[in-house]
């Protein structure tokens, strides 16, 4: 298997998307002079830069792609989503509802988030719960090479607006990557380790600190079940509510704000679905209500740590 | 009104040029040396900030961005308490909370900086309109770039501005470079100063590589801003002489381009204009470089020996 980054892995699932269906192409600030591999291999007019303007951007994506084409679009750092929030939210979202099924938008956003490079809270907000609450988009955000390039290839031949969050913690480490046709599908989970004492359940980089956790838990005797999530719309509801019914206990974990995040909405679930089977409450850790500083050691203590999630699932033992 | 550079002027307007320049300069040594984290620079743009700033008076307020330094030092920011906020310091302005990247000063007079491209714009028009409900003197002075101009809020901006009657001087620092994209390739006309004639705002294109063609122009548009209570655009048209970021190895720029440019550095042309006019001599040049180069050296000392924030300062100052 080769081994590739999260960007690499990204450059090679749309090259090979864009090989089998002629109507994908990307544009975005500064697309064409950053990935030239795919200027040079699919030319201007299916790699373009475009003017700095956001909201032109989706816009125009969102009418080529409910009008017959693919497009992704790459708009840098997820606070900029906001700028195309209209087009995103209001359009993207609505119009195949409101005009009664006759148009659909497969389209892609990219977008990078999350804390690590130290570029403050108008560049790192990990605003994914946003769009989850938005009807009518998909919300993916992978943890591994193998499913940037998997769960990418899906989104771009999905029929529906798909937002496609990279975690910057990740993207310059490598990792393998199956070759040839790989496919994640949307809406699935992975459950990167079995364990029946306590579920651990993240995406992006926390899933990282999970994984390490349960590393920690195992020596002193807890199994920690750890889910990735992958997609958080849609959200996998049996994976995550056949675990909690096996363990009892629940950490979930993500670096976005707590308030109204996804593991609010993980914690609910729960509680409706698995009530019976908790045996101590559930924990949620997550940013605080703060936008993300720039300095260093603030920035780096937004995001749940492997011993704030360790130190959490022990708590749950002994309740 | 409009007063031309002064004899004794144009010295001062160097030495803000050098001090910025050697501020920018230790912060690409130190980056690349993983001391500092890598910011947008001004090298190449001194001129056209000094120029500007030089022509506001006290009471003005400025709207600046991501690529804020220039205006910073030359509207007289401390250059350690500038390096201190770009390492995340607690004694930066922002208390390290920024970083390079929204740097404000509200003493002087340096507010609302953003860094989402644009915002600034949108922020102006308020910032103008408080100024003049609240009966406080002097103009808002916003400082964007040609990139800027490609976002929807540009034309917002300018047409509301106009409308509402707001004393704005809108400088675009067209520097040819939007991140990695040229100006050619998302705007069709070289001039942003075009773009203010549909809105009925006057406008004017000045060599943003002169420095004294740059404080002369301004000084006549804010001049008009004040006289008119209206907005005005000033187009710098100077160049981004380093990348977008530090690092940024610049591949993706014509070195026919950079080298013309090169030679038309607003920092060397002021020099030799100096010199040649013998209002300078080497031997003060020579002077002036050792004591902006000792000045940062004392900046960075003291950033460096600025402790990071508390912990505890993750939650504070996030509501009033
Ligand atoms: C809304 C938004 N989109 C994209 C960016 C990323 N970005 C930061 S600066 C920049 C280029 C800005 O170009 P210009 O306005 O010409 O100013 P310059 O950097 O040349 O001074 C880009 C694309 C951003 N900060 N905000």
């Amino acid at each position: 298997m080769p081994t590739l980054t999260p960007i690499e892995a990204v450059d090679a699932a749309i090259a090979e998307e864009m090989r089998r269906d002629s109507t994908v192409l990307m544009f975005g600030e500064g697309t064409a002079t950053k990935r030239h591999a795919l200027l040079e291999e699919f030319g201007a007019r299916r790699i373009r830069n475009t003017p700095l303007a956001e909201g032109i951007i989706a816009g125009t994506a969102v009418g080529a792609a409910g009008c017959g084409l693919r497009p992704v679009i790459d708009l840098l750092f997820a606070p900029f989503l906001c700028y195309a929030m209209d087009e995103l939210v209001n359009s993207a979202g609505k119009l195949r509802y409101l005009s009664g099924g006759q148009f659909s938008f497969p389209l892609v956003t990219l977008a990078m988030t999350g804390g690590g490079w130290g570029v403050g809270a108008q560049h790192n907000h990990n605003n994914e719960a946003w769009f989850v609450h938005s009807p009518g988009l998909k919300v993916v955000m992978p943890s591994t090479p193998a499913d940037f390039k998997g769960l990418l290839k899906t989104a771009i031949r999905d029929d529906n607006p798909v937002l496609f969050f990279m975690d910057i913690g990740l993207l310059y480490q490598p990792g393998e990557v199956p070759d040839g046709e790989h496919l994640v599908p949307l809406g699935q989970a992975a459950v990167r380790r079995r364990g029946g004492d306590v579920t651990l359940i993240a995406y992006g980089k926390t899933v990282h600190a999970c994984a390490q956790a349960a590393e920690t838990l195992a020596g002193e005797g807890i199994a920690a079940e750890v889910i990735d999530l992958r997609t958080l719309k849609p959200l996998d509801t049996v994976t995550i509510v056949d675990s909690v019914r096996k363990t009892g206990r629940l950490v979930v974990a993500h670096e976005a704000n707590r308030l109204c995040g996804v593991g609010a909405e993980i914690a609910a679930l729960v509680a409706e679905q698995a009530f019976a089977a908790l045996r101590a409450p559930i924990v949620r850790l997550g940013g605080p209500d703060a936008p993300a500083a720039s300095s260093y050691p603030l920035e780096q203590a937004c995001a749940p740590s492997a011993e704030a999630i360790a130190a959490a699932a022990r708590r749950l033992m002994r309740a | 009104m409009t007063r031309p550079a002064s004899e004794n002027e144009l010295p001062q307007l160097y030495e803000q040029m050098l001090l910025i320049r050697a501020y920018e300069e230790k912060i690409v040594e130190a980056s690349a040396a993983g001391k500092v984290p890598g910011t947008c620079t001004s090298v190449g743009q001194e001129a056209a900030a000094v120029g500007v700033v030089n022509a506001l008076g006290g009471a003005d307020l400025i709207l600046t961005n991501h690529r804020s330094a220039a205006h910073l030092i030359a509207r007289g920011a401390d250059p350690g308490r500038l390096l201190a906020e770009v390492m995340g310091r607690s004694a930066g302005y922002c208390q390290g909370k920024s970083g390079s990247l929204h740097i404000s000063v509200k003493e002087l007079g340096v507010v609302l900086t953003s860094t989402i491209v644009g915002a600034e714009l949108s922020l102006a028009t308020g910032v103008a309109l408080a100024q003049g409900m609240l009966g406080k003197p002097g103009i808002v002075v916003c400082f964007f770039g040609d990139g800027a101009a490609c976002e929807g809020a540009f034309h917002e901006s300018l047409n509301l501005a106009s409308v509402w009657n707001l004393p704005i001087l809108y400088v675009c620092e067209n520097n040819q470079w939007q991140a990695f994209v040229h100006r050619r390739e998302t705007m069709r006309r070289d001039h942003v100063a075009d773009w203010a004639v549909p809105y009925d705002i006057p406008a004017r294109t000045v060599d943003g590589n002169n420095v004294e063609a740059v404080l002369a122009a301004a000084r006549a548009a804010a001049a008009e801003v004040r006289a008119s209570g209206r907005p005005f655009l000033l187009e710098t048209y100077t160049y981004r002489s380093r990348g977008h970021f530090e690092p940024d190895d610049q591949a993706y720029v014509d070195p026919a381009e950079r080298a013309a440019w090169a030679a038309r550095d607003p920092i060397a042309a002021c020099r030799d204009r100096l010199l040649a006019t013998g209002r300078l001599t080497a031997s003060q040049d020579a002077a002036l470089a050792d004591k902006v180069q000792s000045r940062i050296a004392v900046a960075l000392a003291f950033a460096e020996a600025s402790p990071y924030p508390a912990l505890s300062e993750m939650t504070t100052d996030v509501y009033a």
